[in-house]
This record gives structure tokens, sequence and C-alpha cells, in this order.
């Protein structure tokens, strides 16, 4: 899977500075709201530009933010001795690593401090590291798609056949190595191979905040590509907010939607671009709550639809409908008071069926919703 | 026009790829192919491209290799193209499509009056192309006895062949003399013609082969010419054929036409087992015949048979059972084990494809425990008969499912791949290991796999339709109430079998809440349903399902009801085959158990009259097939997978499957 990566294209283009917006996280747990939703309030709480050049000044120390005191959150990593919790967090610091990128350099340095003798108990050690980071945010999909992921990849080689056990580790290392790397060259492989769909004088409808679908963009707006955006509002975070802000910083001519506002303006739609938190085997997405309607209108109005994701966003998942996934809780604000008898829908994602999807822009190339399962298939069995 | 009807023709001639070039042309409907084309070729004679569109269509199969990649662009559409001039200019033509069209349209017989006369490199090369084409497209008319070009007829009826023979021959004289004249033709003309010479040369070759297999035809008909029911016939023919033998005879020794004959036997031996195996087409009149007479179970045929489904076996049940129970002490060819399991399948005693398939293999066990090599016998290849034998004979008791088509090819696959130097206790102990293990990880472990996998999608209070009986899916139902969810199974039935009420018995004796339904009520009771379960006995590599019938209607209520429908089946029931409609491969049940309806009081009587109606027809199909649209989901001992993964799995893991 990982061999075939068209990361060549990036060879042709000269490197962009990389764009995005990762933050640190302060998760204090709170009951009932999932980790997952804590990641992307504390991501949209601060993704502007402003942040970002803070934070890629503080890169390698730690983080001057005042609002981001990186607490000690790891109930469930503390009786690890070796903190992969720790680690994972250190990584996250980095504003370009996403959360999966970072799990797989815990788990790199997982391997690196490791003390085992035998690549038996190396990869227990492994496994049991993955499984803390897993449970650590149960909600995430990325996460622990990454984790999965990274563990396939390291451990599913010859290297076992090796006689000295240092070489095999070592081996293990730059497999390491090379997955962290492909995995953080991801988001401008996609980038690239993105452009030739974003033809000039096309409107794109926008959907959350994606940082592949802000790195699409921005790279279309650098070729000097004229195109408008549209942005849905996304309630309850604002995404849409945040990323038009973004955009009209880019001098992106920029339009806000209501959410609501989806079907209406549909028709003056070319193409729609939304980014994923997973995608499952059967080729469809898990994204924030709304990317289903839209592909629902879009493909009912025969408008493209485009996902861009990593793929170690890719998951071994397959829900039959909206409910058969652990929903991620959050918070709504509506303003006004809701007597406590009104039930709230508090779910932060939907799952989009691989039907209404057009087009998966992802790492491994461009692919159809149906080759995601033969992908997975391929990678896992 | 010709080359139009030529390319019509492409999808027979693509059957070459079973066809082993070298080998020489089987006899039997070579000559009257041969000797009607016959004709054909005497008046064109002196062209050799003559029958360049029928060369036409087969060149995409048979392109030589290019030495320059104009001549490729050229050689099979553009070659045959009568411009005169520098080949150079020809071939900066040929690239032109406007005479690439006209190449299409011109008259094959305008090449003999001008054949392309320059440049070695190019006519060279289309000459060994075409050489290499008359002699195949004979090669192929004669592989595919039905296939030819318009001979059916001969080789259908022996007898007819006969009289065309004669004609055959006669033109074949006429011939004989074309080409003499043509050879001296190109004698006395231009010596740059290299094209003339060479495919002469083909021509007395296949003279020469022709002769060969006249002989041939000759002593097989004087070695059968008493006893047969064409005897006169052939007494008549056979003089006209003597008179016109001994041209060719002279030119070859018979003794080499024996020996070419057996090698033809071999090669055609080689190519039977190379082909995979078709289903039988029961219409076929002449096949069928041959069928019943090597056939072990007599079955009669039923009188009303439904118009589409002729190509399926049909036959009257229940009167062969206790003929074949009697003979059961009496068998030398079949197995005693495989002989119970072929009437246990006739009599409907083991149903379910697991079954079935579990007990077929666990008697090849039995059969193979209890083989011994015939002396002067190789163990691979006597064994390998044997169990063509059984599988015929189970064939002929009940046609196989699928799934138990992949296990055959399995054990095949075993035994051919069992080393040399393995002594006989050592093989035959290896080998039933092997079926074991089949059993063991491809039915029962992945069924576990299945079950783990599928409770998951089992939430509480959900209410799951399954629809007649499936093995997998009892015990899906059965483990997620064993391990505490809460919910309603619905068991859709249909007749005739009613096998949902096995399951329902087996159900509600373990304290399951179940609703039982007839298929009728299906779109009233889909409403309630929040998941469908279905069991599988195959699963094509289009997605497509292949189920018990009323399988697909269940399917498409649930698909428009928009509840996910999920299939159950283990990987060894996948097949790499495409099924579009369920007409083409099915099986008919009996037509009586549609007929009688038990709640009838003047049973008998009813049926009787139904029986004697010309007009009425019964069909019981047993099968059908779900377009992979209706299929959420299937769970297999791979994991969860869509249908669209199915090719996937079959590619990478059949090799490995075989490998086992």
């Amino acid at each position: 899977m990982w061999r075939r990566s068209p990361s060549f294209i990036l060879d042709r283009t000269s490197s962009s500075p990389p764009m995005a917006a990762d933050t640190t996280r302060a998760p204090q747990n709170p009951d009932s709201i999932s980790a997952y939703y804590q990641t992307r309030a504390a991501h949209h709480g601060v993704i502007t530009s402003e942040w970002l050049s803070q934070a890629q000044a503080a890169v390698g120390g730690v983080v001057s933010g005042d609002e981001h005191p990186v607490s000690s959150l790891n109930e469930l990593g503390n009786e690890k001795s070796f903190n992969v919790i720790e680690e994972f967090n250190s990584w996250r610091k980095q504003p370009d690593l996403a959360e999966a990128v970072a799990a797989i350099r815990a788990l790199a340095a997982v391997i690196r401090a490791s003390e085992a003798t035998t690549m038996m108990e190396l990869e227990i050690e492994l496994k049991t590291a993955s499984d803390t980071l897993k449970s650590w945010d149960t909600t995430s999909i990325s996460l622990t798609a990454g984790c999965d992921l990274f563990i396939r990849y390291v451990t599913r080689t010859s290297a076992l056949e090796y006689e000295d056990f240092n070489s095999a580790k070592s081996r293990l290392l730059e497999r390491a190595e090379k997955f962290g790397e492909i995995s953080c060259k991801a988001r401008r492989i996609i980038a690239m191979l993105s452009q030739d769909f974003i033809f000039d004088g096309c409107t794109i409808l926008v959907h959350g905040l994606s940082r592949v679908v802000l790195e699409i963009l921005k790279t279309a707006a650098q070729n000097n590509k004229l195109f408008r955006v549209l942005c849905t509002e996304g309630r309850p975070d604002g995404t849409g907010v945040l990323l038009s802000s973004e955009l009209s910083k880019l001098d992106i001519p920029v339009k806000l939607l209501l959410d609501s506002a989806v079907a209406y303006s549909m028709d003056e739609v070319d193409m729609v671009f939304v980014g994923a938190d997973g995608v499952v085997e059967s080729g469809g997405i898990i994204n924030m709550m709304g990317t289903y309607q839209i592909a629902l209108v879009a493909h009912s109005m025969n408008k493209p639809v485009y996902v861009a994701a990593e793929s170690y966003k890719f998951a071994r998942l397959y829900p039959l409908d909206q409910k058969d996934m652990a929903p991620a809780l959050r918070p709504i604000e509506f303003g006004l008071k809701i007597p406590t008898k009104v039930e709230v829908e508090r779910s932060a994602r939907d799952y989009t069926p691989p039907q209404y999807l057009t087009l998966l822009f992802t790492d491994l190339g461009v692919l159809s919703p149906s080759v995601v399962s033969d992908e997975l298939i391929q990678l896992y069995l | 026009m010709d080359t139009r009807r030529g390319a019509l023709a492409v999808p027979k001639v693509r059957r070459v790829g079973f066809f082993t070039p070298t080998e020489p042309p089987p006899e039997s409907s070579q000559r009257p192919n041969r000797s009607q084309s016959g004709p054909v070729e005497a008046t064109t004679s002196s062209s050799p491209l003559s029958d360049s569109p029928s060369g036409n269509l087969i060149s995409p199969v048979l392109i030589p290799p290019s030495r320059h990649h104009s001549d490729n662009l050229t050689s099979h559409a553009a070659a045959p193209v009568p411009v005169p001039g520098p080949a150079a200019f020809r071939r900066y033509l040929a690239h032109d499509r406007s005479l690439h069209v006209g190449s299409y349209n011109a008259p094959d017989s305008l090449l003999g009056t001008s054949p392309p006369s320059s440049n070695g490199e190019f006519s060279e090369d289309s000459v060994s192309l075409f050489g290499f084409q008359r002699s195949d497209s004979t090669k192929l008319s004669a592989s595919f006895p039905n296939g030819g070009f318009d001979l059916t007829l001969a080789v259908r009826a022996p007898q007819e062949s006969e009289t065309i023979i004669e004609t055959a021959s006669a033109s074949e004289g006429k011939k004989k003399i074309a080409e003499v004249s043509g050879k001296s033709e190109s004698v006395t003309t231009k010596p740059q013609k290299e094209k003339e010479p060479k495919s002469l040369k083909d021509k007395t070759t296949k003279a020469e082969r022709r002769a060969i297999q006249e002989a041939q035809r000759a002593a097989k008909a004087a070695a059968k010419g008493e006893g047969k029911r064409h005897a006169d016939e052939s007494v008549e023919a056979n003089p006209g054929k003597a008179a016109k033998k001994p041209q060719p005879k002279k030119e070859r020794p018979p003794i080499s036409s024996s020996v070419s004959e057996k090698t033809a036997v071999a090669v055609e031996k080689e190519k039977r087992m190379d082909v995979p195996q078709t289903q039988m087409q029961y219409d076929d009149k002449s096949r069928v015949d041959k069928a019943k007479r090597r056939a072990v179970v007599e079955q009669t045929e039923t009188k009303n048979k439904v118009e589409l489904f002729l190509h399926l076996p049909q036959y009257e049940r229940g009167s062969q059972l206790p003929n074949l129970s009697s003979n059961f002490f009496t068998l030398d060819t079949i197995h005693h084990a495989v002989y119970k399991v072929g009437l246990q399948h006739l009599a409907g005693d083991i149903s379910g494809d697991n079954a079935r398939c579990i007990a077929m293999l666990q008697a090849f066990e039995e059969a193979i425990k209890d083989y011994t090599t015939p002396p002067m016998k190789d163990l691979t290849m006597d064994l390998t008969t044997k169990i063509n034998g059984y599988v015929s004979f189970l064939i002929e008791c009940r046609p196989l499912s699928m799934s138990m088509g992949n296990a055959i090819r399995f054990l095949k696959n075993q035994i051919r791949k069992l080393p040399v130097n393995l002594s006989e206790p050592e093989a035959k102990a290896s080998l039933c290991s092997d079926i074991g293990r089949f059993i063991d990880e491809k039915i029962i472990l992945s069924d576990k796999v299945i079950v783990q996998h599928a409770v998951s999608k089992i939430r509480d209070g959900e209410v799951l339709l399954t629809y007649g009986f499936s093995c997998v899916v009892e015990m899906i139902l059965l483990y997620a109430h064993e391990i505490g969810k809460k919910f309603r199974v619905v068991i859709v039935d249909a007749r005739p079998n009613l096998e949902g009420k096995k399951l329902l018995r087996r159900l509600v004796s373990r304290g399951l809440d179940c609703t039982y339904t007839h298929i009728n009520a299906i779109s009233y009771i889909m409403r309630e349903a929040t998941r469908v379960f279905l069991g599988a006995s195959s699963i094509f590599s289009n997605g497509t399902l292949y189920s018990k019938v009323g399988t697909a209607c269940v399917a498409m209520v649930a698909n428009a009801f928009s509840v996910p429908v999920i299939v159950c089946c283990e990987a060894y029931k996948f097949h790499e085959r495409v099924l579009l409609d369920s007409i083409c491969s099915n099986e008919l049940g009996d037509p009586d158990a549609v007929a009688n309806i038990p709640s009838f009081s003047t049973k008998a009587k009813q049926s009787k009259m139904m029986d004697n109606n010309k007009n009425l027809q019964f069909l019981n199909l047993m099968y059908d097939s779900t377009p992979s649209e209706y299929i959420s989901m299937i769970v297999s001992d791979y994991g969860m997978i869509p249908p669209t993964s199915i090719p996937v799995i079959v590619r990478e893991y059949r090799r490995e499957n075989l490998l086992l």
C-alpha cells in the first residue's frame, strides 16, 4: 500500500511551506463529552494564522500558548512505564502534525526506547503501547486507524527472519521513519493530485474545516486557478467561519452559507469538497455532521462529491447505518434556553455511504470508493 | 462485408486460448470443414491471401513479433491492401486512417490480382502471418465441432457427413488441380513474389495433412463398417474414397498417420483436461445421449419441460431411488461411501451447501483411504480419474453446488501436487489430512469467524429478518442470544421446501423470540425488520449472490425499505465466474413439489390431471441471483467486506487457497 504512494508528484514542485493547523489539546475529560470532540474543539478554538505563526515559532520548545497549559491528562496512560501518551503529546505540539501522525511518531519512539531483547517482546510492547493510545481516545478514528496501520506496516516485514535482533530493530525503525515521512507528506500529495479536478471558473462547496481541503484550495490558489468557494457555516463550531477567514486571506472569493442553505445554493456549485475523519471499509466516510446531508443533495443534483483523506484514516470499520458507530458527543449552544424535557442530538459526525461519493483523493492516488476496501484487504489480511 | 462477418465471428475464435498451437488438427470435424472450404479456395487459389478475412479475425491472437512498428500497424489490417509502389510509401499510407478503413472494405480478390510486391521484410512478415492464420483457422474450427463455420450438421449427424465427404473429395480433386496450376504460375511469374512459393509450400503440407486425415477416416470407417446404423452409407462412401485415396497415401506412409492419430488423441485428451469443465447443456441432444450411456443412475426425464430451462437437467424424482439402493452391494466403479452420499443427495437427505460439501469430502476421504493404486499405474493420474468418476456420479445424482466445485478443485490440485517420491500410504495420509484441514479451516473455523463478525452488528432491540434456512445464520442467532443480546427474529419461509421451519424449531427451543411468516407477507413484515441476514450458496466475482430461490426477492424488498442486507458466506464459496442472471446456471427441483399442495384433499386426482395437461409446465427453480447493489455487506472469514471486494479476495487468496 505504501510502496506505491504517488509521492513522486511532490518532486515536480518546489516544496512550499507547509500550511496546517494543529494544536495541543487540553482535554480535562468531562464525563459525557467525547475526547474526540475535545480535540476538535481545541483545534477550532485556535486555528488562526496568528496562532499558527506563534506555534511555528514555538516548535521544538514547549508551546508558549497561555491558553494551552499542557496538562497532565493521561489518566489511562500513566500506569504504563514508558509514557506513550506523553510522547504522543509532545509530537502533537508540532502544528503540522495530524493526530495520527503524532501517534505514529510516538510509536516509533516506543520502538527506539524499547529494552526488549526479542522480536516477540518488542511486538508485544508495541501492541500495548498502541492499545494505550487507542483507549486514550476511543472515538478518534484516525488515531485508531493510524496505530493499526503502523503496527501492520512495521511488523509485516521480513525483518522477523533476521537473526540479529538489533538489525531487525533498526530495520523496524527505518520502516517506522518511512511511514511517518509518507504520512507527513500525504497532505501535499493529495493537494497535488487534486489540482487536475479544479478548473477555472468553478464553484466549490466546502463543509467542515479540513486541513487537507484547505491545503488543496491553497495550492489551487497558488497555481493561479480562478475559483469560488462556498463555505457552510458549520454549526455549532463555526468551522466554516474559520475556513472562510483563512481563505479570504488567500484572496479566494468566498461566500458563507447557513448549513440549511446547502440545497438552495447547490445548483451553482460545481463540486463538493469534504475532508474525512475516517474512511471505512465500504468506501464511505465518517465526517463532521452534515456531510451526509450535503452528499445526498449533491448526489440528487448530479454534482460530484470529492473526499480528501490521507490513507492513515482508512479504518477497518463497516458501519451499516448512522447509529452503527460509537457516537462522538459534543455540547451544542442553541442560544435560547432549552427546556430540560427537550432532547438534543449531540452527535458530532455522521456516516456517508459510498454510493454518494464520487472520488476519494488520498496519498495512494485518486480512488473510487470501492477501491478503499481493496486497499484495506491487501493491507490487513 | 466479408470482413464484417468475420468480425462478428470473433467471439468464437477467441476461444482459441484453450488450444495448443502445435497440435495437429483432430480428425473428426476437420475433414468436412476442409472439403467445404475447398471449392472456395480453388476458385481463388491463385492468391494465397484469399482467406485473409478469416485470417483477419484471429490476427489479434497471433500477431507475429513486429520488426518495425509500422509493420505491426499494417500487418493485420492494412497489409492486404493492394497498393502498388514502394513499401515505404505503403507503410506511410498505412498510417492514414482512411486507408485503414478502406482496407477493411477492400475485396479480397483484389489481392490476388496484385499481391504486394516488394521489400522482403514486409512481405515476409505478412506471409508468415497468414501462414499461421490459415493453418490455425482450420484448427480452430476443428477444435470446436459446432463452432466451425457452417459444419455443425456434419458433426452432429455422422451419417450425413459421409455424403458431404463424397462431394468434398470431388471438389478436392478440383482443388488439387488449381493448386498445381497456382504452383506453375508462381514458378513462371516473377521471383520477387516471395509470398507465393511460401504459402504454396504451406499448402502442400496442408494437402499432406488432409491426406493423412482422409486415411484415418477411411481406416475408421472400415473398422466400424459393420454394426453401425449407417453401415450401408459408409460402404457406399468407402469405395469412392478409396478411389481418391491412393494419391495422398503415396505421399506419406500410413504408419505416420496412425502415429499422428495417436498424438492427436493424446492432445485431445490433454485438452479436455485443460479446458475448465463447463456445465453440460442438456438441450444438446447428442451430448446428453453420450452422457446417458455412461451414467450409473438411470434418470427418466420429465415430460413437460419449461422452455427457458431446457439446458438444465430435469428428471423425474423418486422412481430411481429403490433401484439404486438395491444396487448398493453390487458396486464396482463407485466407492460405497461416495455412493451413499450420492443417494443422500438424490433423496434430499442432505441439504444445505456446507453439509453437502462436508459429506462429499468425507466420502472422498474414505474412498482415498480404501484406494490402492492398480499395478502399472500412477497414483496421481489414476486417483484423479477415480475422483472424476465419483464427481460425475454425484452430478448425476444432483448437480453440484459452486462450493462443492471449489472443494473438488482443491482436492484435485492437492492430488496433482503430491510429491512424486511419496509412497502410497504417505500420499493417502497427506491427502486425507488435507481434506480434514479443508473442512476444519475453510468451513468450520470460518463459520466461527463469521459468527464473531456478524454478532458485532447486532444491537439490542433489533429485529433480524432471515430467509429460509442457513446454518451460519442459525449459528449467528444462537450465539447472539447466548451472549445476551436482546433481539427478535423474523423467519421468512417459502414453499415447497419450508426449510425455515427447521430454523424456527431450533430457535424457539432455545428460547428466542421468533415470528414465522411466508414470503407472500414480505413487504408487510419488512417494515419491522432492522437487519436482514442471508445465507449464500455462492458469491460470484461481480458480487452477485447466488442463493436459495426467493433470496433476491427478500433482498430487493429490504433494499426498498432501506434495511441493510448482510450476507454471510464462507470464502471458499466465492467463485471467480461472473453471473448475470438466474437462467444460465441454476438447478431444477422436483416439479411435483410445486404442483402438489399438501392440504388439497383430492390431491392425487388433481395432480394426475395436471400431469396430463400438455399446456401446463411446472417450474421449480432452486436458486436465484441477487445483484450486488442490493447487498450492503458480506461477512466472510476475511472480515466484513463490501460486495465489490469479492474479486480482490478471489484474486489474492485463490492462489493461496490452492497452495493451502
